[in-house]
């Protein structure tokens, strides 16, 4: 069991005095990056949908490293693995990273390898 | 920074109760099963994004999908799911906040914030079960083609969705549904929709405020509006009337996303609902005193990570299925 608590975020920038503190500034940080997203994805600002990067609008990009930086401060904080030793944190976090990457990058291959077949084929799918 | 292995002395390497992560077993178990639980939840969203990188351009637009909020008319796009995400959010806060307490040894405070989680629990499964029941009763309707695209219609004038009651014909028919109460002996056959594609038809002939709208994203990130021309054509097409969703087809576009929100949603649905079980045995247990009387709340603790690996899980849904 951790039994001290690391009480700063953001690198050092936000220091709690308590752990119920930070889990608290925690939540707050939370419900901002979720209005954030929420926001955006209603008003869809027209800069961000009409450009792209690398095969996707910038909208995306946008929700999907807020995804991560949400996701990043769930497992630091509420599941503290922010308090347990560096050899456990790595082993739980990069094992998926890894994998998840490599599934990621096959499938949406094939799919857009798909996609064009689909387009380029001489066959009609729509009818 | 911390050390990566500790082995204090030589003897005790072999001689066991070395704890190398400095967890517990069963603290290091929970972690083993969430870290492959990911790995399904992985394999469902990469799947998800495969038929999606497939059908790109003619994949649904999810907030044009999940508009409703339970008590309130009109178009209110991702509200609802918004306010789940924050429920499941405050649910894992009020989760932390329990194995805090248990930390401190304070049993009245953990009994609180157990009880508020499993709230929190409820309220989001609850939610789930009206936002699925919302999906399959559907509320537009459309026509589906013979090559199975989805028709939806479009009111002209204002360029807001058009149900099929609001201009469908009613053309007496001999055609009923076949129940059991109806009759002992019948044939099978398929269930009637509202409105028989030929209503549908006679009612875009005569409505000239009526539009077409296919599949089709356009550049704009929005589906393809047809003109009175191009509909009047693309209706010929038309096969079968689609009203709500099931596993077969849906009334929102390609076959393939009912599928995935069926799945995708349900499963974490489950892993919610059996969160909730596993919190309220947890909840007796701290009420019955059984980790007072064993001396530290480390149950709770685990419990707690089972938890906000679901809370984890719906952040990643919520971004992949209702934002991209």
């Amino acid at each position: 069991m951790a039994h001290e608590h690391k009480l700063e975020i953001f690198r050092g920038l936000l220091k709690f005095k308590s752990n119920t503190q930070k889990i608290w500034g925690v939540l707050v940080f939370l419900s901002i990056v979720t209005a954030v997203e929420v926001a955006l994805g209603i008003s869809k600002p027209h800069i961000l949908v009409v450009n792209s990067f690398l095969g996707m609008k910038l909208l995306n990009w946008i929700f999907i490293i807020l995804t991560l930086v949400k996701a990043y401060y769930i497992a630091w904080d509420f599941m503290h693995l922010r308090d347990e030793k560096s050899s456990l944190r790595r082993a739980i976090v990069w094992t998926p990273i890894f994998l998840v990457a490599y599934l990621i990058f096959i499938l949406l291959f094939e799919a857009d390898y798909i996609y064009n077949v689909f387009k380029d084929g001489f066959v009609t799918w729509d009818f | 920074m911390d050390s990566t292995v500790t082995t204090s002395t030589e003897e005790s390497v072999w001689g066991g109760g070395n704890q190398p992560l400095g967890a517990s077993y069963g603290k290091l178990m929970m972690w083993f099963f969430i870290v492959s639980d990911a790995l399904t939840f992985s394999g469902f969203l990469a799947s998800y994004g495969f038929s999606r990188f497939k059908f790109i351009e003619t994949w649904p637009i999810a907030d044009e999908v999940f508009t409703h909020v339970p008590f309130f008319h009109g178009n209110f796009p991702m509200y609802y799911v918004a306010f789940m995400t924050f429920i499941l959010i405050m649910s894992s806060v009020t989760m932390v906040l329990a194995v805090d307490a248990g930390h401190k040894m304070m049993k009245n405070k953990a009994i609180i914030y157990m009880f508020l989680t499993i709230i929190g629990g409820a309220i989001f499964v609850g939610s789930q079960a009206w936002e699925w029941a919302t999906f399959i009763k559907g509320d537009y309707g459309a026509i589906e083609t013979r090559g199975g695209r989805i028709l939806q219609f479009v009111q002209a004038d204002t360029g807001e969705r058009a149900a099929l009651a609001d201009f469908a014909k009613t053309i007496p028919s001999e055609r009923v549904d076949h129940e059991m109460r109806n009759g002992v002996w019948f044939y099978k056959g398929e269930a009637l929709p509202s409105y028989s594609l030929n209503e549908v038809t006679e009612g875009l002939k005569s409505n000239p405020n009526i539009l077409i709208r296919t599949e089709t994203i356009n550049s704009e990130g929005e589906k393809t509006l047809l003109t009175r021309e191009q509909s009047l054509a693309k209706i010929k097409d038309g096969k079968l009337v689609v009203e709500g969703a099931n596993l077969i087809r849906n009334e929102y576009g390609s076959r393939l996303f009912a599928d995935f929100f069926f799945f995708i949603t349900g499963f974490h649905g489950f892993h919610v609902f059996s969160g909730v079980v596993i919190n309220i045995i947890i909840f007796f247990n701290i009420i019955l005193g059984t980790y007072e009387r064993r001396g530290h709340y480390e149950m709770v603790e685990k419990v707690g990570l089972y938890w906000h690996f679901v809370d984890l899980v719906w952040v990643f849904v919520f971004t992949f299925f209702y934002l991209v």
